[in-house]
């Protein structure tokens, strides 16, 4: 059961073969089990996720029932949940009983989804590692000595470990498509405003964006159908009609233009990471998919541009966390500048201070034009590059990561090599293009390496197409860490 | 160019994050190490370059001046370090 | 040395719009603490601002009726500081290109002879929202926070430095005070603190081109608060500069009590607010069809109605200045003139704003609900103009009404038998009864005396009660002494 699709539990489901509370409790009693290891979660909470799988039968009972009724669903901490502790991985709402839903969780409880818990995650989504959690690093099914990726660490690993058959995600620089890549997923991030923001704790706003993880396309497909939609709430929600995103899945891929980035393909890639992306471009060329070169000629700065708009914004956006509101207030301070100072440096966790203090920097006076102005208008010629490229290509096709995953605490100490290994997926966010990572391989020392899929602007349908394609013909995807 | 314990005291006043004497030297090392990173944006010339601002360059979109909420305040201030008489209390504030 | 006073105003206008300026919560006055501070307006994690169109729209109302220029697009910023009663860390303002840029006010500076227009330039109008309030009773030493304004939409409008005195900066004020409510976007509730203005006060030597360093006064929430602060701190400024002192650039806060201006305790490190553009909003857009719609729904603005009053009434530019203060009372002019007569607008308007004027300015209250109607003071002003009644005896009728002893003006003439008298012969039998009453006078008179032909004209007009025609007495008297 731990293994199906979300196609098949919706149907072991309606044909009552197993109770949405049978399967929760299969799932509950998995996490119960082995996240002592893994520490894929924060908040698990047996008795709502049963009084929700409860509801969900009775639905499936009374007929009133969509696909994805009474299946377990994990949610990253960083969606605010009614009721639960919401954390975002992070010391300063360790007290955070949020008084409200997200749009991303209303939209699933919605379709019926039962929460299973909230997954662990970088401190405010800022790491690709999932080591700067307050709550502990999340250690990666595949080997529990590597790191799971990040910063929605928590969710793939669970989604590996067979701890849950499905999660959300969001990707700020890579925090989807990167961990998924890490844990052998599948992973999307849709296009910039298809997915509310609302109630998902903003890191970087103009970058951030909220997507499903699970096994496979076809699953994402469904969550994403279930997930994506307008949202009056956020002014950046796209108004645009509801898409069915399995609509094309099936759909054969001759005739395909498969661009291939050159910076993408340069000395930065491992080498059994190389090996993988080939052997899966390879598989579709098999399939009747054509390769060409195209050009990001700008993607190379795309990690420092992105490491001056992310941390400007972040650096505004968490001044909210002041210990007066809701959150962590420091036990003793002189007066209120001191209960702001002591608060915030004892609420957030390093990462998080760093890069507070660096957006800071660089939207203060007289460095503002030199560093942001500067980030955004090499924002704008990352765009425009993809532009260029989807003028040549339908889909373009590159490793996720540089590297499989590496090794716990290889790169806790060094920010700048950190931060590189999102080189791959950040172009994506500052674009603000939906892109996606599937399984393609494994790596040295049998670790999963994925292959990422961008696509152009709304393009999400045609991606999933593609990726489940090569889900049909490999079984990548399917693959689970064995000694667990 | 790398930045001097002072300039990184300024940033922790203004970004309201005590930061000991003991760690401002690393603080000040590791911030110097990302500087370095961030600074290859200078080698672009971005020059006749708008700046992009936004992933989607649309209009905003505006709502109708309904009044839709209703008091929840208890629910608000359940999760309030502190509170009295339905507002939050602060160390006292200065002018 | 002679001093030359630079003053520049920044208003804060609150908007009237039902709900916030980014979330759905109540703007309404005084409600219980924090219960209109919902999700979004307390900044809890995760939320987001939509923006509300009422307040675009009453920022383009302000931009059509001081004929400022209206940003096509324009950009909602960040300004980042940390204050308990701004619950985000930052304000959602503008900043680089605000809404409205441009744009100008007439003013009238003093009264009557004295009296001077002047024309006032905006730099621009941005929206804003407010923040919240911090309340400083004793809560065992600590300050407590109310959120329930936080949000609220302001419309910020700043003046260049063209105000020459404390004078000219109440003048700016009140004629903006009014054109808000004119134009229906703010309700002008000061004490409410709906409009609330901060001036930017400097002196320089008279005839200096640079200006000198400013003090800000903040939250001005008064006309005579705006007054005493500016004047107390222009003294204040020119002898710290006459003793050979500095002005350094602070924000002073005035204290009514005391009557002084004193530097805030806070003194915030030089701050920088790092403004940047707000992610989670896109530009605003403006279309011209948006605009187009607003102005045809805009009520008829004070600069026109002046223009046009003065030609359609007879009547001088300051008292077609005077009577467009307010949408209100134009609005009772009109009335007053359409039921009185063309004709007689120069009688309604010196009645409007000698009689009524007085009587509201001494009890209070406001014209559009002044015990007087304009169709009463209509029929009053009709009744002067055809003869009926004098002047004098006009004044009592007013009074009349005003107390609500009677409703109809001619019902009132009759019963109180308050017509002239302007029966010649009945005049002239009253006049050989004065005079043989006061032989003395008359000698007096006709020695040259004419303080004495006046005091026969008041024993006349006080044996008619007044009802007698004064002209009439006039000529008849002379007319008979000469004789
Ligand atoms: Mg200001
Ligand atoms: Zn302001």
């Amino acid at each position: 059961m731990i293994n199906r699709s979300l196609k098949e539990l919706g149907a072991a489901l309606a044909e009552k073969r197993i109770s949405s509370v049978e399967l929760a409790t299969l799932f509950v009693e998995r996490i119960e089990r082995l996240n002592p290891t893994l520490n894929a979660f924060i908040t698990v909470d047996k008795g709502k996720t049963l009084a929700m799988a409860r509801e969900a039968d009775q639905r499936l009972a009374s007929g009133l029932a969509g696909p994805l009724t009474g299946i377990p669903l994990a949610h990253k901490d960083i969606f605010c949940t009614e009721g639960w502790l919401t954390t975002c991985g992070s010391k300063m709402l360790s007290n955070f009983v949020s008084p409200y839903d997200a749009h991303v969780v209303s939209r699933m409880k919605l379709a019926g989804l039962v929460t299973l818990g909230k997954t662990n995650m970088d401190e405010f989504a800022m790491g690709s590692s999932n080591e700067t959690s307050f709550y502990g690093p999340v250690k990666n099914p595949w080997d529990t000595a590597r790191v799971p990726g990040g910063s929605s660490g928590g969710a793939a690993a669970a989604i590996a470990a067979r701890l849950a058959p499905a999660a959300t995600g969001t990707d700020t620089g890579g925090s989807i498509r990167q961990p998924a890549a890490l844990c052998g997923l599948t992973g999307l991030k849709p296009t910039y405003g298809v997915v509310s923001r609302y109630g998902m704790i903003a890191f970087a706003s103009s970058l951030d964006q909220g997507g499903p993880m699970a096994k496979s396309a076809e699953d994402c497909a469904y969550l994403l159908s279930a997930m994506a939609g307008f949202d009056p709430r956020d002014s950046t929600s796209l108004d645009r009609p509801n898409e069915d995103y399995g609509r094309d899945l099936e759909k054969p891929l001759a005739g395909l233009t498969i661009g291939l980035p050159r910076e993408f393909f340069g000395t930065g890639m491992a080498a059994d990471v190389r090996s993988a992306v080939d052997a899966a471009l390879a598989e579709y060329r098999k399939q009747g998919a054509v390769t060409v070169e195209v050009s990001l000629p700008n993607s190379g700065l795309s990690v420092p541009a992105y490491y001056v708009i992310a941390p400007a914004e972040a650096s505004s956006n968490l001044s909210r966390f002041d210990g007066v509101r809701y959150g962590y207030r420091a036990p003793e301070y002189a007066d209120l500048s001191d209960m702001y100072c002591k608060t915030r440096a004892q609420g957030f966790g390093a990462e998080v201070k760093r890069r507070i203090l660096i957006g800071t920097y660089v939207l203060s006076h007289g460095y503002y034009d030199a560093y942001y102005l500067q980030a955004q208008k090499i924002r704008r010629l990352i765009a425009n590059d993809f532009v260029e490229a989807f003028r040549h290509c339908d889909i373009i096709m590159g490793p996720t990561a540089p590297s499989t995953a590496f090794a716990v605490g290889a790169k806790s100490d060094d920010p700048v090599a950190m931060y590189l290994s999102d080189i791959y997926t950040i172009a994506v966010n500052l674009a603000g293009l939906p892109g996606m990572s599937i399984p393609c391989g494994f790596g040295e020392g049998n670790l999963p390496v994925g292959l990422q899929l961008i696509g152009n602007y709304f393009e999400e349908a045609r991606m999933l197409n593609v990726a489940h394609r090569y889900q049909l013909a490999t079984n990548w995807h399917k693959r689970m860490p064995e000694n667990l | 160019m790398p930045l001097n314990l002072d300039q990184v005291e300024r940033l922790a006043r203004l970004s309201r994050i005590e930061i000991s004497a003991a760690d401002s030297g690393e603080t000040r090392d590791q911030l110097n190490g990302v500087f370095a990173l961030i600074e290859q944006l200078q080698a672009a010339d971005t020059r006749g370059i708008l700046p992009m601002a936004h992933a989607v360059e649309l209009a905003q979109r505006l709502r109708e001046d309904i009044v839709t909420e209703s008091d929840r305040r208890e629910a608000y201030q359940a999760v309030a370090p502190e509170i009295e008489n339905g507002l939050y209390l602060v160390p006292k504030v200065m002018e | 040395m002679e001093w030359e006073v630079v003053i520049g105003l920044e208003t804060h206008a609150q908007l009237q719009t039902k709900s916030k300026i980014f979330s759905g919560s109540s703007t309404a006055f005084g409600a219980a603490p924090n219960v209109q501070a919902n999700a979004v307006d307390i900044a809890l994690p995760g939320v987001l601002p939509v923006l509300n169109r009422a307040a675009v729209e009453c920022a383009i109302r302000l931009g059509l009726a001081v004929g400022g220029r209206i940003a096509a697009r324009s950009i909602f910023a960040r300004k980042n500081y940390f204050y308990p009663d701004l619950p985000k860390g930052y304000q959602i303002s503008q900043y680089e290109i605000p809404v409205i840029s441009g744009g100008s006010l007439a003013i009238i500076v003093g009264q009557g002879e004295q009296g001077y227009e002047k024309t006032v330039q905006l730099t621009r109008a941005h929206l804003e929202e407010d923040a919240g309030k911090s309340l400083h009773e004793d809560f065992h030493g600590k300050s407590g926070i109310d959120l329930n304004r936080a949000g609220t939409p302001l419309l910020e409008i700043v003046t260049e430095p063209d105000m020459r005195s404390s004078a000219e900066a109440v003048a700016y004020a009140k004629a903006l005070h009014a054109l808000v409510q004119w134009i229906g976007i703010c309700d002008g509730n000061m004490q409410e603190g709906s409009f609330r203005c901060d001036a930017n006060v400097s002196v320089r030597p008279k005839g200096s081109e640079k200006l000198g360093t400013r003090r800000e006064i903040k939250n001005l929430n008064s006309f005579r608060f705006m007054q005493q602060a500016i004047d107390y701190e222009v003294h204040w400024q020119i002898a710290t500069l006459e003793d050979g002192g500095r002005i350094e650039q602070a924000t002073v806060l005035f204290d009514p009590a005391t009557g002084e201006t004193r530097a805030m305790r806070s003194k915030e490190d030089a701050q920088d607010y790092r403004y940047f553009p707000d992610p989670d909003l896109l530009p605003l857009e403006i279309i011209p069809e948006w605009i187009a719609r607003v102005k045809a729904g805009m009520p008829e603005l004070p600069a026109e109605m002046k223009l046009r009053f003065a030609p359609d009434y007879g009547l001088s530019a300051y008292d077609a200045a005077m009577l467009t203060v307010s949408r209100e009372t134009a609005a009772y002019f009109e009335d007053c003139v359409a039921a009185a007569g063309r004709e007689n607008a120069k009688l309604c308007a010196n009645w409007l704003m000698g009689e009524l004027a007085a009587r509201l300015n001494k009890e209070g209250g406001e014209i559009a609900a002044a015990p007087i109607s304009p169709l009463q003071l209509a029929a009053l002003v009709r009744r002067i103009a055809d003869g009926t009644i004098s002047n004098k005896i006009g004044r009592e009728v007013f009074d009349a009404l005003w107390n609500g002893d009677a409703q109809d003006v001619d019902e009132l003439i009759s019963a109180r038998g308050l017509k002239q008298i302007t029966d010649g012969g009945a005049i002239e039998a009253l006049i050989a009864e004065v005079l043989a009453a006061n032989p003395k006078s008359v000698e007096e008179f006709r020695a040259g005396k004419e303080k004495a032909f006046n005091a026969l004209v008041g024993q006349l007009m006080k044996a008619t009660k007044g009802k007698a025609n004064p002209q009439q007495v006039n000529e008849l008297l002379r007319r008979k002494l000469s004789g």
